[in-house]
C-alpha cells in the first residue's frame, strides 16, 4: 500500500520498511530543539537520572539545538537565572547547535533552524514549541513535544510513544491576487477546517501554488498547520527546498527529497484556489474566527506588531517597508517590528527596509519572539486591540486578558499601520 | 465520587490554563499558584482553597490547544483536579500522559457546576442527571506511560532496556 510522506519519513527512522496511520513507532530523532524552555526540560532530564547511579548524558549533543527568543534580552532576573543555567548546561554537555543572545547568529528558532542549514528533507525534528511543525516546510516530520518528552529524547535519542498520524491532502492551486499570499491562504484554511481540524492528524500541502511558493513561504502555512491542531504540516521537499539549503542555509550536499506514493491514503482532502483569496483575518479569541477583511475594515487598532515565527522573515519585512516608505504611522496607533533573526535583520538592513520603517515611525525591536506571547514586551492596555502577523489571538495572548488580538498578513499590517484601524491594502490598487 | 467545581468552554488554550507571562515559573512546586491566573473567578476559588484534591473540571472541546508549554499540565496536577474534557489537543494530551494528570476524554460529556459524576471502568456517569458517557480510550502506547507511572519512570526503565540489550542475553 503507498504512503504518505510522513509514513516514509516514520518508516525509515523505525528501520520499518512500511508503516501505516495508527501504528505505533519509536523514530530515532535526528534534530531536538528548544528555547529557554531548556530550563525545565534540564530539570525533568537530571530527574531521570537521578536514583540511575549514572551519569547524566545527552545521546548526541551534535543534534540537539537550543536558541534562545522567547524572552531576549532577558526582562527579569528568573528569566536570566534560567537563560544562566541553560548556557551552563550546553558548555558542560558540549552541545554546539546553541545560538545565544546575539546580533550576529540569535533570533527565533523557527527561523534560525532551516536558514542554518540544520533542517533537513526527511528527518525527524521535535521541539519543545508548539510551532515546530514549521520545520514541515523543508519536506521534515517536525512536531512540538512537551519539557519532559524533550527529556526522554535527549536521554534515549527516541521518540518513546509516537502514532503515526493520519494525513489530510491540501491542494493549492491559483494564481495569489497582489496583496495576498500564505498567510492569508492559512487563515483560509484554518476557518475552514476549523481549530481542531487536524488535530492528531498531519497536513500535507500539494498543488501548483505551493510548488511556486518561496520556502520563506511554505515555512508560514506549516508554521500554522498547529493552528488547525495538527501533528505537522508539511510540503514535499522538491528544487525549491534543494535551492533553498544550497543558497540560503549553506548545506553543499542536500539529502533528495521524499515524495508521497500516487497512491499513498489520505483521510480527508481539501481543495483550495487561491485566485479569489482576498486578505484574511482571524478574529479574537480563536484562530478559526476567520472573516475576510472586508468584514472588519475600520476596526481601531492601537498596536501593530509584524514579526514572529510566522511573518517576521525578509520578504514578510520587504512587503511592509514597500507599503510605509514615505509614509507615516497614524498618530493613533504604535507599530512594532520585530525582525525573526540576526540573519533577516541585517538583510532588512542592507537592503534599507530598516530605514524605511523607522522613518516611517515604526519601532524596531531585536530579532525574537517578542510581543507574540505576552511575556516579554509590547504588551496591551486594558481594552487595546493588536492587528499583529503573529500566529494566536487567544484571550490574554498578548499579555493582557481584557486585550483583542487581530491576525493578519504582513500587508495588511503595514496598510492598516498608515491609517490606524484595518485597511485593505489592495485600497487603490 | 466527586463534585464539578467549574465548567469551561470549547477551545481553551494554554495561554488561559498557564499565561505566557508565568513561564519563567516551570518547577512544578510553583506552576499552580498561576492556574487559571486570567479567570479571576477559578483561579479565586483555587487559591481560597475551595477546590478540594479529586475535584472535577469539565472542559469542552479542543481543551489546551496552541502551545507546548507543560507549566499547563503541571498547574492543574498540583491541585490534584480530575479533568473531563469533550476532546483535548494533541500535545496537552501526551504532557497529560507524561506527567500523570488526571485526564478523562469523554466526546459529548455534560454537566455543570455543583454535579456529582463519577468514573466507573469505561465510562463516566453524571449521577446528578443520570447519564452515562463513553470514555476515548488511550492508544496502547500512551498506556504503557501511564502504566509505568510517568514518563520519567518510563524513561529510565527503557533506559535500563538498553542497558541490558548489548550484553546479548536473549
Amino acid at each position: 500500500m503507498g504512503m504518505t510522506v510522513v509514513e516514509k519519513i516514520l518508516a525509515r527512522a523505525s528501520g520499518q520498511t512500511s508503516v501505516k496511520a495508527g501504528d505505533v513507532l519509536e523514530p530515532r530523532v535526528d534534530l531536538a530543539m528548544s528555547h529557554e524552555n531548556a530550563a525545565l526540560v534540564i530539570n525533568q532530564f537530571l530527574e531521570i537520572y537521578k536514583e540511575t547511579g549514572k551519569d547524566a548524558r545527552v545521546w548526541d549533543p551534535s543534534r540537539v539545538a537550543i536558541v534562545f527568543d522567547h524572552r531576549v534580552p532577558a526582562e527579569s532576573a528568573k528569566t536570566a537565572t534560567n537563560q544562566k543555567k541553560v548556557r551552563e548546561f550546553v558548555a558542560r554537555h558540549m552541545i554546539s547547535k546553541f545560538h545565544d543572545i546575539r546580533g550576529d547568529r540569535g533570533g527565533i528558532c523557527h527561523q534560525v533552524l532551516p536558514e542554518s542549514g540544520y533542517v533537513l528533507p526527511g528527518a525527524v525534528v521535535v521541539g519543545t514549541d508548539s510551532h515546530t511543525t514549521s520545520h514541515g516546510a523543508l519536506g521534515a516530520f517536525a512536531f512540538g513535544i512537551g519539557a519532559t518528552e524533550m527529556a526522554s529524547v535527549w536521554t534515549l535519542g527516541f521518540a518513546v510513544n509516537v502514532e503515526v498520524p493520519a494525513t489530510i491532502k491540501v491542494e493549492v492551486t491559483g494564481e495569489f491576487a497582489p496583496m495576498v499570499g500564505p498567510k492569508d491562504l492559512i487563515l483560509h484554511l484554518i476557518g475552514t477546517i476549523s481549530a481542531q481540524g487536524a488535530n492528531f492528524r498531519a497536513i500535507e500541502f500539494h498543488g501548483e501554488t505551493i510548488r511556486r511558493m518561496p520556502t520563506s513561504g511554505r515555512l508560514v502555512i506549516c508554521n500554522m498547520s498547529v493552528e488547525a491542531g495538527a501533528t505537522a504540516g508539511i510540503v514535499p521537499a522538491d528544487d525549491e527546498t534543494l535551492r533553498y539549503l544550497r543558497e540560503e542555509a549553506g548545506v553543499a550536499n542536500p539529502p533528495a527529497p521524499v515524495q508521497p506514493d500516487p497512491d499513498a491514503t489520505y483521510v480527508q482532502v481539501v481543495k483550495i484556489d487561491v485566485s479569489t483569496l482576498t486578505p484574511q483575518i482571524a478574529c479574537p479569541h480563536t484562530v478559526d474566527n476567520v472573516k475576510p477583511i472586508a468584514e472588519v475594515v475600520g476596526t481601531k487598532v492601537h498596536q501593530i506588531v509584524i514579526g514572529s515565527c510566522t511573518n517576521g522573515r525578509l520578504d514578510d519585512i520587504a512587503a511592509a517597508a514597500g507599503i510605509l516608505r514615505g509614509k507615516k504611522v497614524s498618530e493613533n496607533t504604535r507599530m512594532l517590528v520585530f525582525p525573526a533573526s540576526s540573519r533577516v535583520y541585517q538583510r532588512a538592513l542592507d537592503a534599507g527596509y530598516i530605514t524605511d520603517l523607522v522613518k516611517a515611525g515604526a519601532v524596531v525591536m531585536n530579532p525574537g519572539c517578542g510581543p507574540c506571547l505576552g511575556v516579554h514586551e509590547g504588551a496591551l492596555g486594558d481594552g487595546e486591540t493588536a492587528l499583529s502577523t503573529t500566529n494566536r489571538n487567544f484571550k490574554g495572548r498578548m499579555g493582557n486578558p481584557t486585550g483583542a488580538v487581530y491576525l493578519c498578513s504582513p500587508a495588511v499590517a503595514a496598510a492598516s499601520a498608515v491609517e490606524g484601524v484595518i485597511t485593505d491594502p489592495r485600497k487603490g490598487a | 465520587m466527586a463534585k464539578v467545581v467549574y465548567t469551561i468552554e470549547n477551545d481553551i488554550s494554554t495561554d488561559v490554563i498557564y499565561p505566557g507571562r508565568f513561564m519563567a515559573t516551570v518547577l512544578p512546586s510553583e506552576t499552580p499558584a498561576f492556574a487559571f491566573a486570567d479567570d479571576a473567578t477559578f483561579n479565586g476559588m483555587l487559591k481560597a482553597k475551595q477546590v478540594p484534591p479529586g475535584s472535577v473540571l469539565v472542559a469542552g472541546e479542543n481543551f489546551g490547544c496552541g502551545s507546548s508549554r507543560e507549566q499547563a499540565v503541571s498547574t492543574l496536577k498540583g491541585h490534584e483536579l480530575l479533568i473531563i474534557a469533550r476532546s483535548v489537543a494533541r500535545i496537552f494530551m501526551q504532557n497529560a500522559v507524561n506527567l500523570g494528570l488526571n485526564l478523562v476524554v469523554a466526546p459529548g460529556f455534560e454537566a455543570a457546576q455543583g454535579d456529582e459524576v463519577e468514573v466507573r471502568g469505561e465510562e463516566v456517569v453524571n449521577v446528578t442527571t443520570g447519564k452515562k458517557f463513553p470514555i476515548e480510550k488511550l492508544p496502547r502506547a500512551r498506556q504503557a506511560i501511564v502504566d509505568a507511572g510517568g514518563l520519567i519512570a518510563y524513561t529510565r526503565k527503557r533506559m535500563a532496556e538498553q542497558a541490558s540489550a548489548p550484553a546479548g542475553r536473549g
